[in-house]
């Protein structure tokens, strides 16, 4: 019997059990039996004012918007989703850039302390190291107890309560200059917070607890960090209870182990939490309760998700002419929920009870239990997951499809040439095309490929096998674009391997002298799209691109890059494409199966927005390299471009969801199109897309049946054959509104909202977003506290356990770039973020809203395991260690003032601190433990993500820091984002609202 | 001068002039009655093997609007270093080089027998010979091999710093790069969008582009200063690129469905050549060189839709009103040929095919432009091959045997005026005081350009005497025509052709006789059927007949001596004779006549008719039918040479009598150009009928039993015979009724 959950406590002794184990009755349980999440709050009028504060700008010192942009030239390679250099400057020169503006204002030429809040720098007081506050006793500690432990209970809020009384004027005390208050600053980490993040430290505070919380005379103003649900904790708590045994998927409504736990599955029936993850197991049966909860009912799907070697992935059914084998009425495959009845001669629609004969060829004697004795020698009967043959009726124009192709459609105007991209990727190329996505055991690819150049006007390459040397075509024509070319133009890679590689040769020094500098887009993709047209195959566009296309064709773009709209209501359209024919373009190519992956490497403003409507309708992946030079992006641009050319996609396809009566999906969230309102059309989808989709009530639910989802999936394989990929799930039903709260995961609940929101931005003001956010959240809580927690006071803030993380989640997906963006982020920046998040699975999601830190010292050198994370939050830096810090797209190596000379030595190969590069991208490759380890460790994290994340090597105090600070997501950010801390409070003031 | 016989030809042969009448009407009234105009048939670049060019410029009278060359006819006051214009009769200083001019010193421009002088200038920038190929690929492989042969061997034939280029067409356009090394790279069009010019060279890169803010290298001094350089290249420098080019061009790949023509963009192409020539190299010779091996299809110029099942359209479609694309096409090629004219460039066309191939609606490509026009079966044949490989014969300097971007310039005595010319040119517009109102021809100017031009190309020229009949000219006055042509010669030279004539006037009252023996009757059945050729191509067929018949009858009224209502006292004198026999062949000649041709073939009949010199067009006119014979009926021949007697020893004289006919066959072919279809028949063979069209029906199935006894196979047609025609024009010559 192991727990699922982690308890957690916020104020003091044993929480009550939790109550989630599936095999637990159901309805047996007391309301305070619920995991409580006690919060004692010191707030009211409090937090509303340290609200405020995190909303107001911080660095009026700072001038104008534009000079803080410029400042942004310090990091001019910093392969984040960066920023541009403004003119030439160079990193130190802020002031001489902007003499004007600057130089009177500035007097230190520290650049790190301008970004540094003006009254930081203050050291703590020792007040705040002083006598605990009553949470923070109970701080890092709360060492998974065990879920049963029957306990009191939830704590009557302790003498804290009276603070939330007065709800008048502030006291003075309280103004934002009062030390006590500030977050923490620069040179504030070090011993003086104690070993929190250290799990394993011994519980240390609990018998001060009782003396401390009722007297105090002044009231700590401060909620103790400690004292607040804590992700590291969470998920640490969910990888020792649950990643240990496989999770077996047989159970209707078993709520997964956290994305961030490894674990096996076991298809018994149900789809891998792999390819479906649920905000909810357990959904209300009628719309009123749903309504009521808030909680949004969506599902997280990732249809040809990859999966661990150990596990399967599914099998394949063929069913011969007759096709597979489907509901007359709703039209669902068959699937192991489908009740044979009649001595199994007919089988009912566990969709829509239509009841349908079973054909001859497919009937099967039942077994005293209903159940078809090949029940388990059919997939389809017993899997979860598997795949259907598609028979010719599922193919366009009733013709089996040919293989698919890709298409390389590189940019080779001046900075293309320039910074060096069309010659790595023409040598890359050689080798990469080896590696095309095969089916299974095939010897080759079935893949052909085909070659663009292009500036303002089009190359197309003749690769015939026969011929000795490739033939260039020029298309000038751009207006009115056209394929020149039928026969040579897309080969097979073997046979054409001398021409291929000549040509791959030749691009380079062809272009070596080029002066063209504009460039054409939107030709570009019709070039290619009617090229698989005229193929009459479905296929994938690469294109490598490198500025707006300013060149006159169709989807000419201008500059509209305005940051004077930011916070206003015209903010949406930075986010909007500028024209309509992006999107006409996106549809044409849905149309043909023709996907788009986008590699973008702009040094100045592109218009991610608008360009990359055709790789986001058409299942696509845009990267971005800003400012790509050679030696410090290569390894990033071939390693992802490696990825993406290998990775398996499915082409021209079409997913539906269908359900049981009672819910339909409502609405899709990803990287698709959608003609009609029901099917998601996707030219291509590989195995990191994921589609979000919502579901509302149309009818009841029924306790009994559950609710059922089926996803199908119609595509064609890389190797050209039409399938249909089928996952199964089969969700809980619920009448009591506790049962919902218990059986819900918050990460997922999280990529839905973030998905939801990064959409919103599209028509809404952005605020207007954060506040729907906002809102939404406390409705799911305050209806918590309502309807399913026991009365207690109402100063307390009671969350339920599995969404313990929400309001820390919530407040990261607030301070986001998209949604709230600091002066560095640049409106390609956001755009691009936007769409990346668009067909985030949850697990990137998780990481992405709130990065990964990991201290690298403080675990022993031998520990093969990856050391255990830390809190995002500057405090829990210590400045003797190291900390790697990762959020899918970026990675830092955090370097403390006080580490160790010989770590430093036996790391960077420099003898001091002040000698390591600030910026380094590439540590130096030295055969000692600690190298190796930590070397070993960044090799581990990239590979468990889909993109490349380059290192920046960031040094206490050092410039640079500011970059790496804007992923503390639990401090108060640079942009105005609230800390953890405040936004909790404010939450609770927001609850409080609602329920009063 | 003993006859007028040997004073035309000897006029011919030194200034390649033949005139309708040698000695003129001498008011506007009477020419008017002489029925045949005055007009000339010019041979602007005769070749004259005994006229080396002089190499200084010519003197020009200073009258701004003369501008006359001094010619032998000028008066000079050597004494005062004068020379008088005999056009205007202005007085002109000689230029200072002539200072040393005496009567024993003259320069060769005022001997009498210098009525011809060649110029040679040698000013301005020589820019090489330009051949622009355009080649269809939608051909069989077969047809393509034998072309992509005729081209590789045609290179080696081109003078070696002549520019050349490649543009392929099938469903879309290629204009091939020549310059790179490695990969070949070519520009491809859309072949179903017109585009402008300036759109071509903007797609083609041909305007400047503008130059980026980082100069990445400083400019390569490069041999040429166009930007065209890519696409024209000296053929000495790229002949071994081109070649593999030329070699590797595969058939156009876009898949032809059953019951589809290939898609060919034959108007896109063109198009571009000549948008590409415009841009590049404005007023230099150029050659366009069309093959195509079937109708367009598609774009801007399509002829013929791509369903087999529609037929291009035939002269009853046309009559009918039924040829949907005719009309725009033919605006299509006729906005190009403009355009290519104006620029001094030629489009030739080789179209080789069985069916048609859109020549009707291109013709005035070549027509406009000097272009030539080779009409055959297949570029597999030997037909297209040898006519391409004279394209590049030489001369007896070694120069090739063409000339282009001509100006004719014409200046005419006061009595005369200029009407009009027919023949390979376009109007350049220019008024003058010697310009008739009344044209003839393309009329309304002095000048004409001819693009394109060879030794033998042919222009009539047509005048209006305007002289009032009551103001007589002295006895003795001659009127004068001078004829200025400015080209460029093969070996790039400009240079300035003069000839400079003059004939007696002849008051007819009086001299009717001296009129009547010096009418060229030659001379005047073509100038004749140039025009009767010219209206036909704007006018119905039998309007242009009735007015042929008519002229005839006139000139038979006004010329013949007989009584009247008495056809058998018809006479006309040795002058006249052959007159109405040339009108005979020429009404049943496939000029005037399109029953049983195709309209691409009237157009390529038409268009080597207006441009042949005066032999070639008299041949064409009336066949020359020659007869070789053991003195026995042919058929019996024929038998004989089934039967296998010429490859028997003892019947070595009759294999010499197959021969012979074989040998001067092979000895005409040689001479023309383009070179003629060649057809070896027999007796009953089926391509017997095309001898049989040609000869006269003197016994057809109409009156083969009412002639009697003759032997011979009678000829299955409806028209009448030269014996017949010949009665009823007596008839209707001496009625008083006309």
């Amino acid at each position: 019997m192991e727990p699922t959950m982690a308890q957690y406590q916020a104020i003091s002794k044993h929480l009550p059990k939790v109550c989630q184990e599936p095999h637990l009755p159901r309805g047996h349980l007391q309301p305070q039996q619920h995991r409580l999440l006690v919060a004692r709050l010191h707030m009211a009028s409090l937090a509303k004012e340290m609200y405020r504060m995190a909303q107001a700008p911080l660095f009026r010192c700072k001038g104008p918007p534009t000079s803080l942009a410029s400042a942004s030239g310090s990091f001019p390679n910093s392969g984040l989703y960066g920023s541009y250099p403004q003119g030439q400057a160079p990193p130190l020169s802020q002031a001489q850039g902007h003499p004007g503006i600057q130089t009177s204002q500035r007097s230190a030429p520290s650049q790190a302390s301008g970004f540094t809040p003006p009254a930081s720098g203050g050291p703590r007081l020792p007040s705040m190291t002083g006598p605990l506050l009553p949470g923070q006793s109970f701080g890092g500690p709360s060492v998974s107890q065990p879920n049963h432990v029957s306990s009191p209970p939830p704590q009557t809020l302790p003498p804290g309560t009276q603070m939330t009384g007065p709800l008048g004027p502030l006291p003075p005390m309280h103004s934002p200059q009062q030390p006590g208050y500030q977050p923490q600053q620069n040179g504030s980490f070090g011993p003086a917070r104690g070993p929190q993040p250290n799990y394993g430290s011994p519980y240390p505070a609990a018998p001060t607890f009782g003396s401390q919380s009722g007297p105090q005379p002044l009231p700590p103003k401060r909620l103790d960090p400690d004292a607040i649900p804590s992700p590291i904790q969470v998920i640490e708590d969910d990888r020792n209870n649950r990643g240990t045994e496989p999770f077996v998927t047989g159970v209707r409504g078993q709520v997964p182990p956290l994305v961030t736990t490894n674990f096996l599955v076991k298809d018994q029936g149900n789809a891998s939490p792999r390819y479906i993850r649920c905000t909810s197991y357990n959904i209300p049966c009628t719309s009123d309760m749903a309504k009521q909860a808030q909680v949004p009912l969506a599902a997280v799907i990732k249809p040809l998700a990859s999966l661990p070697p150990e596990e399967a992935s599914p099998y394949v059914v063929d069913h011969g002419e007759s096709g597979p084998l489907r509901c007359n009425r709703c039209k669902a495959y068959m699937c192991p929920f489908m009740q044979f009845i009649e001595g199994g001669r007919r089988f009912q629609c566990c969709f829509c009870s239509c009841i349908n004969d079973v054909p001859p060829q497919y009937f099967q004697h039942l077994d005293h239990t209903g159940k078809r004795v090949d029940a388990y020698d059919r997939p389809e009967l017993s899997l979860g997951s598997y795949e259907f043959l598609a028979t010719v009726d599922y193919c366009k124009n009733n013709k089996f499809p040919s293989p698919p192709a890709f298409i390389f459609m590189i940019d080779v105007s001046y900075n293309a040439i320039r910074t060096g991209l069309v010659r790595l990727l023409c040598e890359e190329l050689k080798s990469l095309l080896d590696f095309l996505p095969r089916e299974g055991g095939a010897e080759e690819s079935a893949i052909r490929v085909g070659f663009v150049t292009y500036n303002k006007v089009l190359h197309f390459y003749n690769v015939k096998s026969s011929l000795a040397q490739p033939q260039m075509m020029v298309v000038s024509d751009v207006a009115d674009m056209f394929v020149p070319l039928l026969d040579g133009f897309l080969v097979n890679i073997n046979e054409s391997r001398a021409v291929i590689t000549s040509l791959l040769d030749q691009i380079p020094e062809m272009f070596a002298d080029t002066r063209e500098t504009e460039t054409v887009f939107v030709p570009v993709i019709q070039a290619g799209m009617e090229a698989l047209k005229a193929a009459e195959c479905a296929g994938k566009l690469f294109l490598f691109h490198t500025s707006l296309p300013i060149a006159e064709a169709p989807g000419k773009l201008k500059n509209r890059d305005d940051r004077k709209l930011i916070n206003t209501d015209k903010e949406k359209t930075l986010f909007q494409p500028q024209t309509g024919a992006y999107q006409t373009l996106a549809k044409e190519c849905v149309a043909q199966g023709c996907c788009v992956d986008l590699f973008l490497f702009p040094n100045q403003y592109v218009d991610v927005a608008t360009l990359s409507v055709v790789p986001q309708l058409t299942g696509g992946s845009v990267y971005k390299y800003a400012c790509f030079q050679v030696e410090n992006d290569q390894e990033r641009f071939l390693s992802d471009l490696r990825r993406d050319v290998q990775k398996v996609v499915g082409f021209d396809a079409v997913m539906r969801v269908r359900t049981s009566t009672g819910i339909r999906a409502v609405d899709f969230f990803g990287a698709f199109y959608m003609s009609n309102t029901t099917d998601v059309e996707l030219a291509g989808l590989d195995g990191d897309k994921t589609v979000t989709v919502e579901f509302k009530h149309d009818d009841r639910l029924n306790e009994e049946s559950g609710a059922l989802l089926q996803c199908a999936l119609l595509y064609t394989s890389c190797a050209g054959q039409r399938r249909l990929r089928i996952h199964n799930l089969a969700l809980n039903c619920c009448t009591q509104l506790a049962d919902l709260y218990r059986n819900c995961e918050t990460d997922t609940l999280i990529n839905y909202m973030a998905k939801f929101a990064y959409r919103g931005v599209l028509n809404s003001p952005v605020k207007a977003v954060r506040d729907t956010l906002i809102t939404q959240c406390a409705q799911i809580l305050a209806c918590y506290r309502k309807n399913c927690a026991s009365p207690s006071s109402a100063g307390q803030l009671i969350l339920p356990e599995c969404m313990k993380l929400l309001p820390v989640y919530l407040n990261c997906v607030l301070k986001s770039d998209v949604l709230q963006p600091g002066a560095e982020i640049t409106t390609d920046d956001r755009a691009y973020v936007r769409q990346l998040v668009t067909s985030m699975d949850v697990a990137e999601t998780n990481v992405f809203f709130y990065p990964r830190l990991l201290p690298l010292t403080k675990s022993p050198i031998e520990s093969t395991t990856e050391p255990p994370a830390v809190r995002a939050s500057e405090e829990r830096l210590s400045n003797g260690d190291m900390y790697l810090l990762e959020n899918g797209l970026n990675l830092f190596l955090w370097v403390g003032a006080s580490v160790q000379q010989g770590v430093v030595q036996s790391l960077f190969s420099v003898s001091s601190f002040s000698q390591i590069t600030s910026g380094l991208s590439v540590l130096p490759v030295l055969d000692n433990p600690l190298s190796k380890k930590v070397r070993g460790l960044i090799d581990s994290l990239r590979a468990q993500r889909s993109r490349y994340m380059k290192l920046i090597v960031v040094k206490q105090e050092d410039k640079l820091e500011m970059l790496f600070k804007h992923f503390l997501v639990e401090d108060k950010s640079l942009s105005g984002g609230a800390s953890y801390v405040d936004f909790l409070c404010h939450m609770h003031k927001e609850i409080r609202q609602l329920l009063s | 001068m003993a006859t007028y016989l040997e004073f035309i030809q000897q006029n011919e042969e030194r200034d390649g002039v033949r005139f309708s009448w040698n000695v003129w009407p001498s008011s506007r009234l009477e020419a008017t009655r002489m029925v045949v105009p005055l007009a000339c048939l010019l041979t602007p670049l005769k070749e004259r093997p005994d006229l080396p060019p002089v190499q200084y410029e010519p003197v020009l009278c200073s009258r701004p609007t003369c501008k006359a060359v001094l010619n032998p006819l000028c008066q000079v006051d050597y004494r005062a270093k004068l020379w008088a214009c005999n056009f205007c009769f202005q007085r002109n200083q000689f230029p200072p080089a002539y200072g040393g001019i005496s009567e024993v010193n003259q320069p060769a421009e005022l001997m009498p027998q210098f009525s011809t002088i060649e110029y040679m200038i040698q000013r301005g920038a020589q820019s090489p010979l330009i051949f622009l190929y355009v080649v269809d690929t939608c051909l069989e492989e077969d047809d393509l091999q034998a072309l992509k042969e005729s081209l590789q061997m045609s290179l080696s034939l081109l003078p070696p710093d002549a520019l050349v280029g490649l543009i392929t067409f099938g469903r879309m356009v290629q204009v091939h790069e020549l310059s790179c090394e490695g990969i070949s790279k070519s520009y491809v069009f859309r072949g179903t969008k017109d585009l402008t010019a300036k759109q071509i060279q903007d797609m083609l890169g041909l305007t400047k582009p503008a130059m980026p803010m980082q100069q990445a290298r400083p400019v390569q001094p490069q041999e040429h200063p166009f930007a065209s350089t890519r696409f024209l290249q000296p053929v000495h420098k790229i002949d071994m690129n081109l070649t593999d080019l030329l070699g590797e061009l595969q058939r156009d790949p876009w898949p032809v469905t059953q019951g589809k023509r290939p898609l060919r963009s034959t108007g896109v192409a063109l198009s571009i050549a000549v948008g590409l020539l415009e841009g590049t190299f404005p007023n230099t010779g150029a050659r366009i060189m069309l093959f195509t091996g079937g109708p367009p299809t598609q774009g801007p110029g399509m002829v013929v839709g791509d369903e087999l099942k529609i037929p291009i359209r035939s002269w009853h479609d046309i009559e009918k009103d039924n040829a949907r694309f005719m009309k725009k096409a033919t605006k299509h090629y006729e906005m190009l040929a403009n355009r290519t004219a104006a620029n001094g460039h030629c489009i030739d066309i080789y179209a080789c095919a069985l069916d048609q191939t859109g020549l009707l609606e291109m013709k005035c490509c070549a027509n406009l432009t000097g272009g030539y026009m080779v009409m055959g079966d297949s570029f597999n044949t030997s037909l297209f091959k040898q006519t391409f490989q004279r394209i590049f014969t030489k001369d007896f300097n070694g120069d090739f045997r063409m000339a282009f971007g001509a100006t004719l310039d014409i200046k005419t005595s006061r009595e005369l005026k200029i009407a009009g010319a027919i023949g390979p040119c376009v109007s350049l517009n220019v008024k003058g005081p010697c310009v008739s109102e009344n044209e003839l021809g393309v009329g309304g100017t002095s000048q004409w350009k001819i693009c394109g031009l060879d030794p033998t190309s042919t222009l009539g020229i047509y005048f209006e005497v305007v002289n009032q009949h009551n103001a007589p000219i002295p006895q003795g006055g001659r009127g004068a025509i001078q004829f200025v042509t400015h080209y460029q010669h093969s070996s790039t030279q400009r240079r300035i052709r003069v000839t400079t004539i003059a004939r007696n006037w002849a008051d007819v009252q009086s001299q009717l006789r001296h009129i009547e023996a010096a009418f060229d009757q030659e001379a005047a059945a073509v100038l004749m059927a140039r025009l009767g050729v010219f209206r036909a191509e704007s006018e119905e067929g039998p309007d242009v007949l009735r007015w042929l018949d008519r002229q005839l009858i006139r000139l038979c009224q006004k010329f013949g001596q007989y009584n009247k209502e008495d056809p058998t006292s018809f006479r006309l004198s040795d002058s006249f004779s052959l007159y109405p026999q040339f009108m005979f062949h020429l009404r049943r000649s496939p000029f005037l006549q399109v029953f049983n041709n195709s309209p691409d073939e009237s157009s390529y009949y038409r268009h080597h008719f207006a441009r042949q010199d005066l032999t070639q067009s008299l041949i064409m006119i009336q066949p020359i039918l020659y007869s070789y014979s053991f003195h026995g009926p042919p058929e019996t021949i024929a038998q004989w040479r089934k039967a296998g007697y010429q490859d028997m020893p003892e019947y070595e004289n009759f294999k010499h009598l197959l021969q012979a006919p074989l040998d001067d066959a092979q000895e005409i072919l040689q001479a023309r150009f383009p070179m003629p279809r060649y057809i070896n028949t027999e007796h009953g063979g089926s391509q017997a009928r095309f001898l049989l069209s040609k000869v006269n029906p003197s016994q057809t199935h109409n009156n083969l039993y009412a002639w009697g006894q003759e032997t011979g196979a009678p000829i299955l047609t409806d028209d009448v015979s030269l014996q017949v025609f010949m009665d009823h024009l007596k008839k209707l010559a001496v009625s008083s009724a006309c």
